[in-house]
């Protein structure tokens, strides 16, 4: 089903050309996979050179992870995520395999009956469907379906959503699918540190993750010291404090939800913004506890409105903080059509000026 | 190894051809539906007495199961059973073949698989009860969870398997099939990814004729499904399925050549399902009386009965007491199914994840709340 429309060569010249001004999109770059520095140090790394060290360091604590999927072993994967895994670690560890998705969950669903972790790759968010009855009526259930006996230690990693300028099928946010299926963790970085981390986690957790990692955000970097201390894998993070709105975000959208923070200030609302990380299961505390403090919240994604993540975010707070609430809890997402083609879809995309005009609507007087 | 795609045309990449009459060969067998000895002997290996006398034994004590588990299914004891009646050869030789570190990959209709592997009968039937789980430890018994998608497990095995070799082990996975399954795209992957993994997998398709009610002409075109293995470029057998002398020896074959490195077989075992597709199907909406009838002659018990009998492996006080063995199973299959069974609601939250969530854990407590404001008499369901 997959066809590798979207190689990083073909990515920078889309950019390129189509890449709204303004956007964040203007510090995308080739990715940069390699080593960086000691990851003790702070250093400057990009999200994808992130997830890199994560899988590296995984393969050398435990010898029962592997990678695998499609272009991941020689090529070092589309987006260079897994770029000198393969020649470290060798073919029995790290390996190509048949373009076919559902096979690649299936078997890795074997492996780890077998006593194996495999972490493979879905080359992009769309191509991953085929592996859906797999990822939804296996990987999700094994273990209730053995009473516990079955363990699945299968970490699926999708990157996802827009904002690259991808053709067709390249740029779906598929987190609500994967949310609502009992069974599964869901997870999405938005930093470079977070990505290290939870990449980690993920490897290290017994439940199957699916791990999506915002394709827009590969080649941002941050000066961090990468590191596994710090909040566990089902923690909300508040990324900037703030007094009198809740922004929710996560995956891609955590910066932008940063940014429009810092924008809003200068209009004298004091936003606090909540990145989620971890989608399933919820953190429900840190984010009512939040809700309750501010009196306004807004949730911020990507993916389509209808029946989309957010809501049921929006349903949680109604339930859970009514009487601290101020006004309506809002969403900013993207728009109930297909993902639209590159030159269309920044029109898609939440944007700074959309979440500030949401906040500006939250019952100020 | 004298089998494989040496001895058997379609299966063979170098001579099959597009209209190559050997696509559509005769499938295999030792022993005929009359109990003599088959047509084919060389290509597969005779297995001796004690086994022939074993695969008899086992099929009878199968056989006994399956219709009590379709009683008990009529009788509301089971939610559904899918009875593999007419496909015991299948069931009890593929199961015989395997090695004790070998591992079956059942589908749902392959209960009398499952109990032969040495799976207590109550635990064979849990999810054919009505519970939540398989009911066995699949690592105690080497069975993987029976699997009701078709062909998703396949993919299981294959996975399974090639994580054996990348661990230095020996063991073998065998994957049930039938031939609607055929059709799914998991079996494709399944085939193509073990094939190119040279993943020591045993495919076995029970090609029983029907996927429900759509017979296999409308299934596939191909000649037969075995010529499939042409294009994984995987050796392939067909056999006579209700021969359980054939089946035995084609898996044992398979695990042999699987153990030892050379990769995958495929086995189509035609076969028959002398049983509508479970208790809750009506097969005389598809299916002529005469088919059903002409093929329960041909019953792979009788079959081997005959031979161990001509040739004085079998007598009449053997029989007596196998069948007296075979109605003991079934007395305690039945004895331990028909009672009420106990549930436990708070344990439906217990195996979603590694621990569970904080959500979860709410969700428990106010449901046995529920439950236990329920008034005596009341129906807590």
């Amino acid at each position: 089903m997959t066809t590798a429309l979207h190689s990083p060569a073909a990515a920078g010249s889309v950019l390129a050309g189509t890449a709204p001004a303004g956007t964040v999109l203007a510090d995308t770059a080739p990715a940069d996979a390699a080593p960086g520095p000691d990851a003790a140090s702070p250093a400057p790394v990009t999200m994808a050179a992130a997830l890199n060290r994560a899988l590296a360091e995984s393969l050398a604590a435990d010898e029962r992870v592997v990678v695998f999927g499609e272009d991941v072993a020689t090529l070092g994967g589309v987006f260079r995520v897994t770029d000198g895994l393969a020649a470290r670690f060798g073919p029995a560890r790290v390996f190509d395999t048949p373009l076919a998705e559902s096979g690649i969950v299936g078997t890795a669903i074997g492996m780890a009956m077998n006593g194996l972790v495999p972490v493979v790759e879905m080359q992009f968010d769309a191509f991953a469907y085929p592996a859906f009855e797999q990822v939804t009526s296996h990987l999700a259930k094994l273990r209730n379906r053995t009473r516990g006996r079955v363990s699945l230690p299968v970490v699926v990693r999708v990157p996802f959503g827009g904002g690259i300028g991808g053709v067709e099928h390249h740029s779906d946010s598929s987190e609500a699918y994967y949310a609502h299926t009992p069974g599964l963790r869901v997870v999405s970085p938005g930093t470079p540190a977070d990505a290290y981390r939870l990449l980690r986690q993920s490897i290290e957790c017994p439940d199957p993750v699916i791990f999506l990692e915002p394709k827009r955000r590969y080649w941002g970097k941050e000066t961090v010291a990468l590191t596994t201390d710090g909040p566990p894998i089902e923690q909300a993070l508040i990324r900037r404090p703030g007094t009198n709105v809740t922004l929710i975000a996560y995956g891609g959208m955590v910066s932008t939800a940063v940014e429009a923070a810092e924008a809003a200030a200068g209009e004298g609302w004091d936003v606090e913004v909540v990145d989620l990380r971890s989608l399933s299961p919820l953190d429900e505390a840190t984010l009512t506890e939040s809700v309750r403090r501010t009196g306004r919240a807004v949730v911020v994604h990507e993916a389509q409105g209808f029946a989309g993540y957010g809501a049921e975010i929006a349903a949680r707070l109604t339930e859970q903080c009514f009487y601290h609430l101020e006004a309506p809890v809002l969403r900013v997402t993207g728009l109930d059509i297909p993902y639209p083609p590159p030159y269309l879809e920044h029109f898609h995309l939440p944007s700074v000026d959309r979440i500030l005009d949401a906040i500006a609507s939250l019952e100020w007087e | 190894m004298t089998l494989l795609a040496d001895t058997f045309p379609s299966a063979s990449r170098q001579t099959a051809q597009p209209g190559d009459p050997g696509l559509a060969a005769t499938p295999l067998r030792l022993i005929d539906a009359d109990g003599h000895p088959g047509a084919d002997p060389g290509r597969l290996e005779l297995p001796p007495a004690p086994v022939l006398r074993e695969l008899h034994r086992r099929m009878v004590l199968g056989r006994s199961f399956d219709v009590q588990a379709t009683a008990l299914a009529k009788q509301g004891r089971l939610a559904v059973y899918p009875s593999s009646r007419g496909q015991d050869a299948c069931q009890v030789g593929a199961v015989l073949a395997l090695r004790d570190q070998d591992w079956l990959f059942p589908t749902y209709r392959d209960s009398v698989a499952i109990l032969t592997r040495g799976v207590d009968a109550p635990e064979a039937l849990a999810l054919l009860r009505g519970d939540w789980h398989c009911g066995y430890d699949p690592y105690q018994y080497r069975v993987a969870p029976h699997c009701t998608p078709l062909a998703t497990s396949a993919l299981h095995a294959v996975g399974f398997a090639h994580a054996a070799t990348l661990k230095g082990e020996d063991l073998v996975a065998l994957a049930m099939l039938g031939d609607g399954a055929t059709s799914e795209g998991d079996t494709h992957e399944a085939l193509n990814f073990a094939a190119v993994w040279k993943a020591p997998v045993v495919f076995l398709v029970q090609n029983n004729g029907y996927a429900i009610s759509v017979p296999l002409a409308k299934q596939t075109a191909a000649p037969s499904l075995a010529a499939k293995g042409i294009g994984y470029g995987m050796p392939a057998l067909l056999i006579d399925g209700n021969d359980a002398a054939a089946v035995y020896a084609a898996v044992r074959a398979g695990v042999e050549r699987a153990a030892s490195g050379a990769g995958p077989l495929l086995i189509e075992a035609v076969t028959y399902r002398a049983e509508p597709h479970t208790n809750a199907d009506d097969d005389t909406r598809y299916r002529d009386r005469a088919e059903v009838a002409a093929w329960r002659a041909r019953d792979p018990i009788a079959r081997l009965a005959a031979y161990l009998s001509a040739r004085g492996l079998l007598d009449e006080a053997g029989s007596a007491g196998l069948a007296e063995e075979a109605q003991r199973l079934a007395a305690s299959v039945r004895e331990r199914l028909s009672h009420d069974v106990s549930v436990d609601p708070g344990e439906l939250f217990d195996h979603v994840y590694a621990r569970p969530t904080a959500a979860l854990r709410r969700q428990r407590a106010a449901l046995l709340a529920e439950v236990a404001d329920t008034e005596p008499g009341e129906d807590a369901r």
